[in-house]
């Protein structure tokens, strides 16, 4: 059985490992695809201190490592649920079962999708949650990006860049990104706002061809972008307190409504979700569970 | 192994083993965190085959493979494509494919 049980290997998750280690607790971090969670997607990260510059993979490769010096396991497979046992929790994953007197739930957040018939098979088919990662692909072509907040609107500045023509959709008649890149927006002569409808249609089989919306306009596309936000990853028990988005309600000594159960990093309830905030979610959360088990 | 369009009838389409093709680009972050997991997977069996193509210095293989998201895998088997996977997975999964 481990002192300590992580789900997600992302900066908080992999933070707390360090605090768990470095306490003498013996813990795993379970990670459902690879280390480093969101800055896995981020080509460069100037927000962290020490760091003027550095590339996600690189900074979760580090991270990684220095867990793994320091004695933590880290084991690959998909948390589904947890389960509260005699002396702790079984944390059911894919692949197998996992036993820790203390759990800490630091499982991120993934990006929301429209919901739409069809949108699964088009993913990797034209439909894209990331920009940075397959926008280089629409050189030359138009593309779609359906959203309203700075996310979208940063997103189409930069597919602008390298799409002929960047749609940028949104159901209301106006985004809700406000400042100086509503500016750029405006400036950029390949963007056109397409607002106050939702996307109704995904068009297209082997590939999207185009959208439908809502009020019947259609537009033909080689790709959509959805940058609609995120959804957090927190359905692995029924009695944890939940916010309104679905996000675990603690503060900032990361202890849930459940003895035993700490929470860390975007998953958490908070105003602000960066790398520092996970990382110092990631000490906190470990520290509540290490004066927990003794 | 790093392959170019020339080598994939030979290395790909021909191998007597089970193949992943794995379309990458240097440029994208997720690639560069599963390069280092299909290199493990690599070294770890000779019952199948890793290999690498970078889609900006072969633009054709991409496109004839359909490749809009990356990194994508494409998994081979007698030289038909049995499996394709978009997006991080763990190591695991990957290697279950490759024995199934």
């Amino acid at each position: 059985m481990y002192d300590i049980l992580i789900i997600g290997g992302g900066p908080a998750g992999l933070t707390a490992a360090i605090y768990a280690r470095r306490a003498g607790k013996k813990c795993l971090v379970l990670e459902a695809t690879a280390c480093g969670g969101q800055i896995l997607n981020t080509d460069k990260i100037t927000n962290y201190p020490a760091m003027a510059s550095v590339s996600g993979p690189e900074l979760a490769q580090n991270m990684q490592q220095q867990v793994l010096d320091l004695g933590a396991e880290i084991e690959f497979d998909k948390a589904t649920s947890i389960e509260k046992v005699d002396g702790g929790f079984k944390v059911v994953g894919e692949d197998g079962e996992y036993s820790a007197k203390t759990v800490i739930i630091a499982a991120g957040t993934s990006p929301r999708k429209l919901g739409l018939p069809h949108e699964e098979e088009l993913i990797g088919r034209g439909v894209s949650y990331c920009t940075t990662c397959d926008g280089a692909f629409y050189k030359d072509k138009v593309v779609a990006i359906y959203g309203g907040g700075y996310s979208a609107a940063y997103g189409a500045l930069y597919l602008a860049d390298i799409a002929s023509k960047v749609y940028l959709v949104h159901h209301h008649e106006e985004l809700r990104a406000t400042g100086g890149v509503i500016d750029a927006l405006s400036a950029s002569p390949k963007i056109e706002m397409v607002l106050g409808s939702d996307i109704a249609e995904l068009n297209g089989d082997e590939k999207i061809t185009g959208i439908t919306l809502a009020d019947g306009r259609s537009l033909d596309v080689d790709a959509l972008f959805v940058s609609i936000g995120r959804v957090p990853h927190c359905d692995f028990c029924v009695d944890l307190r939940l916010d309104d988005e679905g996000y675990i309600i603690a503060d900032e000594s990361c202890e849930t409504n459940i003895p035993g159960i700490f929470v860390a990093g975007d998953v958490r309830t908070k105003a602000l979700r960066q790398i520092v905030t996970a990382t110092a979610d990631g000490a906190a959360a470990a520290e509540a569970a290490i004066r927990f088990l003794n | 192994m790093n392959i170019t369009s020339e080598e994939f009838d030979k290395e790909v389409l021909s191998s007597d083993k089970p193949v992943v093709v794995d379309f990458n680009a240097t440029w994208c972050p997720p690639c560069q965190a599963l390069h280092p997991i299909l290199e493990e997977l690599s070294d770890e069996s000779d019952e199948y085959k890793v290999v690498f193509v970078d889609i900006d210095e072969d633009p054709i293989l991409a496109t004839e493979y359909r490749v809009s998201s990356i990194p994508c895998l494409v998994f081979f088997k007698n030289g038909e494509e049995y499996e394709r996977r978009v997006g991080l997975i763990p190591k695991k999964r990957i290697k279950k494919i490759l024995e199934a």
